[in-house]
């Protein structure tokens, strides 16, 4: 059996959790910029999270190298569609649709892109905010997040809901920062920079190097003396 | 197993250090589907699970194929979305080609044919179809993984098909019981059973709940009803 | 001669385990314990801790039981949420349970809860991990009120709140974002039934109902269903079966014969009241 490549079985230079959320009157989306080697935070500002058209973004966990080879190819496709112009502008739906089949068709080959992907942005007129992994797995939800934070923040933004079902802009980015600030107290390989991304009708807004670290608390540390 | 230890050899032979990938994943899932005279109903729970996390408490796992047949898929959600597309793309083209609707039989046999040209690297996928056949009459086929396909009145299938498919021989097929003949099955006894079916599968597995979505396809055309289940 | 079981030595017998071992190599699986996938938490309040547990106990993908009970009774001041193999769990907190009372009649006074959180780790790291517990141990004493997780190996935390089992991460989302010191037992109970709730709809080792236990230094309350988080499906149907249905295949009499009879005599003995 063709046990494929090595060197994509396990990821290198990985980043962290992605959280995404619909609001009333978009989508949200979060990563820190921490690309860890192993138990090593090696680097510090790396960009997991961009802006494919004026309807869609995208951010991705995983490995970093993948990442950025999957960039590359959207990238180029939106310019082929740009300069064919025999297509619509490529949304959020489209390219949620297109990344489950070229993950997909990577696991068949047990050539893996070793990522979890978050697409938010528009789909027709109705906001879209969609999952996929490195084996194809695809869904879509009003919350989304992958690696710790589906562990962390996908409870805390359900719960939110629970209370009040449609989230302001303004509370959507408050939640999103708490989640972050979360992952930053308990994920070992998160970091307190990151970059959010708001899309509304209007278009991608992409926030970058923005800073968790003022909103830290680690008062705690103060309660805890000994271990007995 | 097999597969893994092909894939790997074993554990003691892996290198610690680099991940094991695995392209199967298991999304939990369970369907049910019960044919009457004239009609078919078809239902899925919408839980959307993966290890002990849950990815979408809304997603229909039931699929439209032609006007007269569904197919309810649940396994591996990669495999289940893949196979759906390539399978709508094949009625698709059949549809173009002959001006007319692929029939739920011809569907039904398409759908083994599909399955066990992956025999070697199967769709890892639970299926059940449901439709109306030429004759108006309810019909229900089920499938294993790589292709074998069985023609029924009755079935379930998923992750909690242990629990729901013992229910559904004795209330359906009257089985291991003396002097209780089988019931005629009617559109409101079909729903009392997937409806309760569901129900008890969600007391006690811990992959089934959040909701159901039951699907009623006549010849007059279909309609669907959302039911909620607990969501623990 | 074969050597008879004594069943006289302390602690756990291993004659059977180079059999098992022997068993498993060749294939013959080993049973299955039952595990609680689990939701426990605890937090220290302004006048005591507050403990809470989900009520789901699983075999694999089945729900064993649905109303559980994971809170532990260790002592007046102190309980215990267990999160691990149900039977590690049962019989590690009834031991240390009675043990503290031991403790506490031998000393004459209320056993802190340092003593059993000792106890608890040194007996946990003795069996290497072997005895799957993972703890909330929660307690109120003359000196403070106290918090400690405890994980199998024996490693102990003491902590102003803490979250353990399967649904720990969704638990602990809840407190990382929420607690604060000193919060008044109001806001406490709601702040642990919050996290245990993330656990319940969140895990699927988690469900069922929301146990909660107040410990303060006037004594302990358990409060057991705090929330019914989820509410048990209505089935449409009857599902009864006319008597006669399951057929009988054969029949078969035998009557019980009366071989002897006897009759002994009990002597009553006297009670030492002295």
């Amino acid at each position: 059996m063709n046990t494929g490549k090595s060197h994509t079985m396990y990821p290198s230079t990985s980043g962290t959790s992605v959280v995404g959320l619909v609001y009333d009157g978009g989508v949200m989306l979060a990563a820190d910029s921490l690309g860890s080697y192993g138990s090593l935070a090696r680097f510090r500002d790396v960009k997991r999270l961009f802006k494919v058209t004026d309807k869609a973004a995208l951010a991705c966990s995983g490995d970093i190298a993948d990442y950025q080879f999957i960039r590359e190819v959207i990238e180029q496709k939106v310019r082929d569609d740009v300069c064919g112009g025999y297509t619509r502008e490529l949304n959020a739906g489209a390219l949620h649709c297109w990344l489950t089949r070229v993950l997909y068709n990577r696991r068949s080959r047990f050539d893996p892109l070793w990522l979890e992907c978050v697409v938010a942005g528009y789909k027709d007129d109705e906001p879209f905010l969609g999952y996929v992994d490195k084996i194809g797995t695809a869904f879509e939800a009003k919350e989304v997040a992958t690696g710790f934070g589906l562990h962390f923040a996908v409870p805390m933004i359900r719960e939110a809901r629970e209370k009040k079902q449609n989230l302001s802009c303004d509370e959507a980015r408050k939640l999103l920062t708490e989640c972050l600030k979360v992952l930053y107290y308990r994920d070992c390989r998160a970091h307190f920079k990151y970059q959010l991304a708001d899309i509304t009708p209007e278009g991608v807004t992409i926030h970058d190097d923005l800073n968790l670290k003022k909103e830290t608390n680690w008062e705690v540390a103060n309660y805890i003396s000994g271990y007995e | 197993m097999a597969l893994e230890m092909m894939m790997s050899g074993p554990d003691y032979m892996r290198d610690p250090r680099k991940h094991q990938f695995s392209p199967y994943a298991n999304n939990g899932g369970t369907s049910v589907a019960i044919a009457g005279d004239d009609f078919v109903m078809i239902a899925s729970d919408t839980r959307l699970s993966r290890g002990f996390n849950i990815f979408s408490r809304e997603q229909d796992k039931v699929f439209p194929l032609t006007p007269k047949t569904m197919m309810a898929s649940s396994g591996c959600w990669a495999d289940v979305l893949t196979l759906n597309k390539v399978l709508q793309a094949r009625l698709t083209m059949y549809s173009h080609e002959h001006h007319d609707m692929m029939s739920t039989t011809a569907v039904a046999q398409l759908l083994s044919t599909m399955l066990y040209w992956r025999r070697f690297f199967p769709y890892y996928v639970s299926n059940i179809l449901a439709g109306i056949d030429e004759e108006g009459k309810g019909v229900v086929y089920h499938y294993d993984p790589v292709g074998h396909m069985e023609k029924l009145t009755f079935s379930a299938t998923g992750e909690s098909v242990s629990q729901i498919q013992p229910l559904l021989d004795n209330q359906i097929g009257g089985l291991n019981m003396l002097g209780v003949k089988p019931p005629t099955m009617t559109k409101d006894l079909a729903r009392q059973l997937i409806h309760d079916a569901f129900v008890s599968a969600a007391e006690r597995d811990i992959n089934t709940g959040d909701g159901i979505i039951i699907h009623t396809i006549t010849k007059d055309g279909k309609t669907e009803e959302t039911v909620k289940l607990r969501r623990d | 001669m074969m050597e008879v079981v004594d069943n006289s030595y302390p602690g756990f017998q291993f004659s059977n385990f180079a059999r098992n071992e022997n068993l498993v190599a060749k294939g013959f699986p080993m049973p299955n314990s039952r595990k609680t996938g689990t939701t426990i938490a605890g937090i220290v309040f302004k006048d005591g801790v507050v403990l809470g547990a989900d009520t789901r106990a699983t075999e694999g993908d089945i729900i064993a039981d649905k109303n559980c009970s994971k809170i532990h009774y260790l002592q007046p001041n102190m309980y215990c949420c267990g999160a691990g193999t149900a039977a590690d769990l049962e019989m590690t907190t009834q031991l240390m349970a009675s043990q503290l009372e031991l403790h506490r009649l031998n000393t004459g006074r209320q056993v802190p809860v340092v003593a059993a959180n000792r106890m608890l780790k040194q007996m946990l790291f003795r069996y290497q991990g072997y005895i799957g517990a993972a703890l909330v141990l929660g307690g109120v004493d003359k000196h403070d009120s106290h918090i400690y997780s405890i994980h199998p190996h024996g490693s102990t935390d003491r902590l102003p709140y803490t979250t353990m089992g399967s649904g720990s991460l969704a638990a602990m989302s809840v407190f990382e974002s929420r607690w604060k010191p000193n919060m008044e037992l109001e806001e406490a109970k709601q702040l642990v039934r919050d996290a245990i709730a993330g656990g319940v709809f969140n895990d699927l080792g988690s469900g069922s109902n929301i146990d909660l236990c107040i410990i303060t230094k006037d004594g302990a309350t358990m409060i057991r269903p705090y929330d019914v988080a989820n509410v048990k499906g209505q089935r449409q149907g009857k599902y009864e079966y006319k008597r006669g249905t399951t057929e009988v295949l054969s029949t078969t009499v035998r009557p019980i014969q009366i071989v002897a009879e006897t009759v002994k005599k009990v002597t009553v003995e006297e009670m030492d009241t002295a």
